[in-house]
């Protein structure tokens, strides 16, 4: 009995439009979940996993940050990047991993790009942690 | 009368020019569609994206984030154009930089100092030959575009507003209609303005996570990047059409060209044909009468 529509929109596609049960989304505050009947909500979400449940089977899907919106027992993720675990491209994951470590190597004076290779380092290894769950 | 061998290589020339231009109109036909698909895949997201925006920017009273604040001294203005690296698209290039330029005489006009920020290789050049600064340029982009290239040019507009270098931005790029309309438009980037017409979905009361000021700064500098690879899409969209529209003419007037040449062709070799036969006939009558 799925009643939760969800919905995952990136730039490029509409990755996921399906009646779900349960859903678990990283919101910047920790992970939060939503059933069908959910108070209105909208929040922030950090790089992580999403999962949702369909009759008692979870499926994962990595989110790159992005925002939530539940109203009226539907949910939308507009997310910069999201990818269904199966979808996850390992090879290219492994080496996002491996440039962000030898660009964090060097103690970089430059903030910015520090923080975007800490956080290409966060992705990749949310990926591949994904990855290798299944 | 030029001579057969001439009209002959003419006609073969127009052949070969036509080939090429058939050849063009049928890539740019595959890239419309492919980037009408693109188009077509982002437009949930922008949709929802400014809906957001405008629900939670209702729900500020004052414009607290720096992006939605309006300088009070207007001084600097950057135009962000956007045109394509080739050309051979008809007037494509020639309606951007036109309305790009158009825009940069009004607000000189008004004492302001006018920058370009130029995508695409037709505008950098266009704007290279006027006086006005080049703030900086993209080129050989439009082909392989993804999100990427829009959230480098927000992120650059964005510090340039935030900084001060910058009271006013816009953006001048082809609005996709249909396949033989496109519109150069130039719309205000930044001070972002909130569409109003949307607040009738506001009528829902959300909590906000962490709350609407932290949000708000999130969403905003996101919704710049949007809003350039929609113009970015749309571009990319109208130079297909626009290509396409054009080839498919010169195609046709390659055709109109060539049936004309060969009935010059065919008019050349039967008045040489006259003429051998008159030589011929005047030979003979020649002998005859000796």
């Amino acid at each position: 009995m799925a009643l939760l529509h969800l919905e995952i929109v990136t730039p490029d596609q509409i990755v996921l439009d399906t009646y779900v049960d349960y859903v678990g989304a990283p919101g910047v505050d920790g992970e939060f979940g939503v059933l069908a009947g959910h108070i209105p909500l909208l929040t922030a979400l950090q790089i992580g996993l999403l999962y949702y449940r369909i009759d008692g089977k979870e499926t994962q899907v990595f989110i790159s940050g992005g925002f939530a919106e539940v109203a009226e027992n539907k949910i939308s993720i507009l997310a910069q990047s999201a990818e269904i675990a199966d979808n996850i491209d390992v090879k290219r994951a492994e080496a996002a991993l491996k440039r962000a470590e030898e660009r964090l190597l060097p103690l970089h004076k430059n903030e910015v790009d520090h923080m975007r290779a800490e956080l290409a380092l966060k992705r990749a290894i949310v990926r591949l942690g994904l990855t290798k769950r299944i | 009368m030029p001579s057969l061998k001439d009209v002959k290589l003419q006609i073969a020339g127009v052949g070969k020019t036509k080939q090429i231009t058939k050849a063009m109109g049928m890539v740019a036909s595959s890239g419309l569609r492919g980037a009408q698909m693109r188009i077509d895949r982002f437009r949930p997201y922008a949709k929802k994206f400014s809906s957001m925006l405008s629900d939670l920017a209702a729900r500020t009273e004052d414009a607290s984030h720096p992006l939605l604040q309006v300088h009070e001294k207007k001084q600097n203005v950057i135009i962000i154009l956007i045109t394509s690296d080739r050309g051979l698209c008809g007037g494509f290039n020639i309606n951007l930089i036109t309305r790009a330029l158009k825009l940069a005489k009004e607000k000189e006009q008004e004492g302001k100092e006018v920058q370009f920020l130029c995508v695409g290789r037709k505008g950098r050049d266009a704007v290279k030959k006027t006086s006005y600064v080049l703030f900086d340029s993209m080129t050989d982009i439009m082909g392989r575009l993804n999100f990427q290239f829009a959230v480098q040019l927000g992120n650059t507009v964005s510090h340039a507003y935030e900084n001060n270098t910058a009271d006013e931005v816009y953006l001048v790029y082809s609005e996709f209609v249909s396949m033989s309309r496109q519109i150069a438009t130039a719309s205000l980037l930044l001070p972002v303005e909130p569409s109003t017409e949307e607040a009738g979905s506001s009528q829902i009361e959300y909590i906000y996570e962490p709350n609407v000021a932290v949000l708000l700064a999130e969403l905003l500098p996101r919704y710049i990047n949007v809003e350039i690879y929609r113009g970015l899409l749309d571009t990319h969209a109208s130079e297909n059409a626009a290509r396409m529209f054009a080839m498919n003419n010169a195609t046709n007037n390659c055709d109109e060209m060539m049936s004309s040449l060969t009935l010059l062709y065919n008019k050349t070799r039967q008045a040489s044909i006259t003429n051998d036969l008159m030589d011929i006939v005047g030979g003979a009558n020649a002998l005859q009468s000796q």
